[in-house]
């Protein structure tokens, strides 16, 4: 099992005043799992997002990723170690186009300085040539190449979504963290997400996914973590979590038993 | 302006209008020196000005943070130079060696300002940096004593113009049966550095490097969880802004040999900051236009309207100085109406203002 866990974190704690935003949280992630991360509003699915990625760092815990531990890194030492994340409410760099997005996404992967900028020598230049061939790629592997010049901030919501998920997989990572990217799609456009999202994982990557549409959550991921208040209430394949009667009174609110089934 | 001289869609009209360019350059100093030599030297300030303009524009322009004292560099590189050529020190470095050193200098400052305000942004880190500036400057002013290393208010007197064995850029020499004056030699060694300093603006701004300071402007947060290291790619911002303001400094010291603590006020810092805001910021040929400006608008103003004055009404009503201001003023307030993204806009700041179309 050790060898198989890609993230394992162990007792992670964050308070904030007086919320115990995060209490002796822990899981582990596996290679090449989509591993769900759900719970109302409020629950700290976020929060944990921000430890985990060096934004906030944690009161008390510690992730292990990869083999190593992740304590105390800063947000772009995270992503250099391979994970890479999108945010809730999309911080694309508005004012560059997609493809410059993108390409920024290539930053830590490559390497050409400012003397590399000035001389133009050979290396620079084929480096130049790659990180916009690549960023090109991922915008074809997202589907928004068609609006590669546009302005990140003109794109269609949706698009700005995959955008963001290029730009975050532009970093080469071995976890990709998505704070929910289907939130504010339509059906359709939610549909191509899960389809993309099995693409990833087919492709190598493994996923953290935070998402409040459930049918999207039980058919696209292979285990959850359901969080409320901070604390972990039950983790496993969906069709445990979602029969986990602390999970629905979770949801709704006790002693009540529906079928989350559906339930958006 | 990439359209205006472009090399691959239409050769011979671009090689055509840039030879002109280039024509028009050379002979400039020559016209000028008819006009009297006076208006080289002032052409020579506006080229130093478009070089901290240029530098500014590393700080404000590509990375987004404000710096209200930029001209602490340029003191900074000033005085390195005024130390190590003139008789204050008995140093007499050639300037090939100390403007590279200035340079260094203000560089080494600009990662000594930046280190503290890692963390601010807009108005806070503008404070700060305005204090740096004038920090700077009151060093200048004080360290006389007890030892007397840059002679105080009184400045630095006898400063060596550049020399490259017996050819000094000071002494006027008739080459080619044309009178190359002092200011006409600097004026080209000035024009070259200024090319050079264009080009490694424009390549540094297409680079990974920019795109990283880029980056940093529109959304620090989502810039590090990408992976960028904010911190050294602001220091380097910083840096490199730093280090055109040290070079330009040597180069104003040389020019004019004699530099004090009065050259290097926060109003000067103002200036620039205006030659950057006016002529777009982030777009390297109008941060150069905006210097040309600024520079030699109000040259032309202190000639123009003591005469006007007194052909309209028989005396002068106000000075120069104030015109100037005034008219300043109203330029910057016309400009924040009428083209809010300066006089040529950076393809960023032009498509950020417009919202609209892509």
């Amino acid at each position: 099992m050790t060898q198989l866990a890609l993230l394992a974190a162990t007792d992670i704690s964050k308070r904030f005043g007086g919320v115990q935003a995060l209490a002796d949280v822990g899981f582990t992630i596996n290679h090449g799992e989509i591993y769900g991360l759900i719970g109302p509003n409020g629950a700290g699915k976020t929060s944990l997002f921000n430890v985990l990625t060096g934004i906030y760092t944690p009161d008390g815990g510690e992730f292990v990723f990869d083999g190593e531990p992740l304590s105390n890194l800063k947000p772009n030492d995270v992503a250099a170690r391979g994970i890479a994340r999108t945010f809730q409410n999309i911080r694309l760099f508005a004012n560059l186009s997609a493809l410059e997005n993108v390409m920024i996404g290539r930053h830590v992967r490559t390497h050409a300085g400012v003397w590399g900028a000035i001389s133009r020598n050979a290396g620079a230049r084929a480096e130049e040539a790659a990180i916009h061939r690549r960023a090109y790629e991922l915008l074809e592997y997202v589907g928004v190449a068609k609006r590669a010049n546009t302005l990140a901030k003109h794109l269609a919501y949706g698009d700005q979504r995959r955008l963001e998920i290029a730009r975050a997989l532009a970093t080469e990572p071995k976890l990709l963290a998505l704070d929910e990217p289907a939130a504010g799609m339509n059906a359709t456009e939610t549909a191509s997400l899960k389809s993309l999202l099995a693409e990833i994982r087919r492709d190598g990557t493994t996923i953290l996914l935070i998402e409040h549409d459930m049918k999207l959550v039980m058919t696209v991921c292979d285990r959850v973590l359901v969080l409320d208040y901070g604390k972990k209430i039950a983790e496993g394949t969906a069709s445990v979590v979602q029969n986990d009667p602390k999970v629905i009174a979770a949801y709704l609110g006790g002693e009540v038993s529906l079928n989350l089934k559906g339930a958006a | 302006m990439r359209t205006l001289i472009d090399v691959k869609k239409n050769p011979r009209l671009a090689w055509a209008g840039l030879a002109i360019i280039v024509a028009a350059l050379l002979v400039l100093p020559f016209a000028l020196a008819y006009a009297g030599t006076f208006w080289v030297r002032i052409t020579n300030l506006a080229i130093l000005y478009c070089f901290l303009a240029l530098g500014l524009n590393i700080v404000v322009g590509f990375a987004g943070l404000l710096d209200l004292g930029y001209i602490a560099f340029y003191a900074v590189g000033a005085y390195m130079y005024a130390l190590l050529a003139s008789p204050h020190f008995n140093l007499h470095l050639p300037f090939w060696i100390i403007l590279p050193l200035g340079a260094g200098l203000a560089c080494f400052f600009g990662v000594l300002l930046g280190a503290p305000t890692l963390k601010l942004r807009g108005d806070y880190l503008a404070i700060v940096t305005l204090g740096f500036g004038e920090i700077i400057r009151i060093f200048l002013n004080n360290l006389s004593q007890p030892v007397n290393i840059t002679n105080g208010p009184q400045g630095i007197t006898l400063i060596d113009p550049f020399k490259i064995g017996s050819f000094s850029f000071k002494q006027p020499e008739i080459i080619l049966g044309l009178d190359f004056s002092g200011p006409v030699k600097y004026y080209y060694f000035f024009l070259v550095a200024l090319v050079v300093a264009m080009i490694i603006n424009m390549r540094l701004q297409d680079s990974r490097i920019g795109r990283a300071w880029e980056a940093i402007r529109e959304d620090e947060i989502a810039a590090r969880a990408m992976g960028i290291n904010t911190r050294n790619i602001k220091l380097l911002a910083f840096a490199m802004g730093a280090s055109f303001g040290g070079f330009a400094g040597g180069m104003f010291s040389a020019t004019q040999g004699f530099i004090s603590p009065e050259s290097f006020v926060l109003v000067e810092s103002v200036m620039v900051l205006s030659m950057v805001v006016l002529g777009g910021m982030g777009n390297i040929w109008g941060v150069v236009l905006g210097a040309i400006l600024l520079s030699f608008v109000p040259e032309i103003l202190r000639f123009t309207v003591e005469p006007v004055q007194r052909a309209l009404f028989g005396r002068m009503l106000l000075e120069p100085e104030v015109i100037r201001m005034l008219l300043f003023g109203l330029a910057l307030v016309a400009m924040m109406l009428f083209r809010p993204a300066g006089i040529l806009p950076s393809a960023l700041r032009k498509r950020e203002l417009e919202g609209g179309k892509a």
